[in-house]
């Protein structure tokens, strides 16, 4: 076969126009395409739940608008509370772990990717501490901070309230992953940069301060807060420590009005507190690929 | 003349691998040496290993006569006396060409920001970039960031420098301006050790220039005795593929 590029010598020039059948898909039409299969997507699931032999009981068990609000605002005449309040219970616990866990996780990374001699104890404590805990089922976590610390009987750690044993299990579990990340984005940082700054004779903890951790932040930051966003899920676990907040309160709910729209009620102020984070999260990925496509 | 740097029988392995086998050589003050070599030769790993980039597994390198396999030695005060600049040019990206240039005498030397401002600007004077100071590395050509890379070693006014292939990531069209400064700073008396391609560069500017050839120091010259009469047969082959 000859190397050349033009194959046949035939005297058209190639057709570029779509098919057909393709002009569906591309251009304007790909538009009217998109929205008519939103709209039957979004139909045949209506359907299924409304047709289905027991859509009319679901309906009544999990979308009672109604108890919906009831559920929400809650009830203290009868000794229901309101999964509105237990949302800020979730809420406060985020807050307090997530800032403990960007800490600590940042400690705990700092003392794996050190070099000191002094730190070598450190370092393999820290390493066994994220092989730990993140193997270690966070419900397990939860029992043992929250049961275990109150038996020990050593003083102020054994007298918190069973939100701050949730908030210590949830900040020790999530630190392990978090750290993780961090030291990926230490990694991600091309080795040049290293050895550049090395051999401008930066320490070595000048290096990671100034040349390493500034350009590992970039690459941390999406993977950080999907871990922010499981954490702020995982505050309804400290429930199993009778701690009340938007789940347990549901759950109250409903077996005293045998009714489930409780949790339904508190599954819509999960998605509302982390859409806006999930969503944010996906932004700043995006922005960061079309950074590194134009090469900035 | 004074011997700046020297290296003696080394000895490199990466596991199995002998990437320097038994190399000796010295670099005096004021004196330009041209590493050639075939890729893999192993220029860089010397280069490195002179920086405390690498350990050695035997023989031994002395900086200023003081050996640096010494336990009493601190390689950042060693490598604050050793400039290097890298193919990839290595600027940090998140700073600016000033910054770029400060981050060394500021955080390295510690010295004061208003002093190491002022002689940074004239180092990016002299290389015609004064108004790019405040633009982020990326902005810049190839040419230029490597002429940034250069200064901001000067910056740390070494004794010597190292300089690991710093044209071979350039567009033809701009290894002329970097070869340019590299030839002024040897006419200036800057002491290097310069691995290189450009057989005419290291012609002009090198007083002694060493091949190596899978990790052996095969010969060792003035640029006269090894482009126009080398001795050995993998010299004279190595010489015939690159013109
Ligand atoms: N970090 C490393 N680990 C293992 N082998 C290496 C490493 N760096 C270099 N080498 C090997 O050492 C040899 C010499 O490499 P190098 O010094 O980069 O040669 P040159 O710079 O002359 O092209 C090569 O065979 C290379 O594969
Ligand atoms: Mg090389």
């Amino acid at each position: 076969m000859s190397l050349t590029t033009d194959e046949g010598s035939s005297p058209t020039p190639p057709l570029l126009f779509a098919s057909r059948r393709r002009r569906l898909l591309v251009g304007r039409r790909g538009v009217i395409a998109s929205a008519l299969s939103s709209v039957v997507i979004l139909g045949v699931i209506v359907a299924v739940f409304w047709l289905a032999p027991g859509g009319a009981t679901v309906r009544y068990f999990f979308f009672n608008p109604h108890l919906m609000w009831q559920a929400f605002v809650g009830n203290p005449r009868r000794g229901l509370s309101s999964v509105g309040w237990g949302l800020v219970t979730n809420l406060w616990m985020f807050v307090v772990s997530e800032v403990l866990v960007l800490i600590f996780g940042l400690v705990i990374a700092w003392v794996r990717l050190s070099q000191s001699p002094v730190l070598f104890p450190f370092r393999v404590l820290a390493t066994m501490y994220t092989d730990v805990f993140r193997g270690v089922p966070i419900l397990l976590v939860i029992f043992m901070v929250g049961f275990g610390l109150p038996e020990l009987n050593i003083g102020f750690l054994s007298t918190q309230s069973p939100a701050v044993y949730g908030c210590a299990a949830l900040t020790i579990t999530y630190s392990a992953y978090v750290a993780e990340v961090y030291r990926a984005g230490v990694f991600s940082v091309a080795h040049g940069q290293l050895l550049a700054a090395r051999s401008l004779g930066l320490t070595h903890t000048a290096t990671m301060r100034r040349v390493i951790l500034p350009q590992a932040v970039r690459t941390v930051i999406p993977p950080l807060l999907n871990d922010l966003i499981s954490l702020q899920k995982d505050t309804a676990l400290v429930s199993v420590l009778g701690v009340i907040e938007a789940t347990r309160a549901a759950q109250i709910y409903g077996s005293t009005v045998f009714n489930f729209s409780g949790y339904t009620v508190a599954a819509i102020l999960f998605l509302l507190l982390t859409i806006p984070m999930t969503r944010f999260t996906d932004h700043l990925v995006a922005r960061d690929r079309t950074r590194r496509l134009a090469g900035v | 003349m004074e011997v700046v740097l020297e290296l003696t029988d080394v000895v490199k392995r990466f596991g199995e691998n002998e990437v320097l086998s038994g190399v000796s050589l010295s670099l005096h003050r004021h004196e330009v040496v041209c590493l050639i070599g075939a890729s893999g030769s192993g220029k860089s790993t010397l280069l490195r290993c002179a920086n405390l980039l690498e350990t050695i597994d035997a023989g031994s390198i002395s900086l200023f006569g003081q050996c640096l396999e010494d336990e009493r030695i601190d390689p950042d005060l060693v490598r604050r006396h050793i400039g290097m600049v890298f193919q990839s040019f290595n600027l940090f990206p998140h700073l600016s060409v000033l910054d770029n240039i400060l981050i060394g005498p500021v955080h390295a030397l510690k010295r004061r920001k208003s002093e190491a401002r002022d002689d940074a600007l004239a180092l990016l004077d002299r290389i015609g970039l004064t108004d790019r100071a405040h633009d982020y590395p990326d902005r810049l050509s190839g040419g230029q960031q490597q002429r940034v890379a250069i200064v901001r070693s000067l910056a740390m006014r070494p004794a010597l420098l190292l300089l690991d292939e710093v044209t071979s990531a350039l567009d033809p069209t701009l290894v002329g301006e970097v070869l340019d400064l590299l030839t002024d700073l040897a006419h200036q008396g800057t002491t290097m050790l310069i691995a290189t391609h450009e057989m005419n560069f290291a012609r002009d500017v090198a007083k002694q220039v060493v091949y190596l050839d899978a990790g052996v120091l095969v010969e060792q010259g003035t640029p006269e005795e090894i482009f126009t009469n080398p001795q050995h047969e993998s010299t004279r082959s190595f010489l015939e593929r690159v013109r």
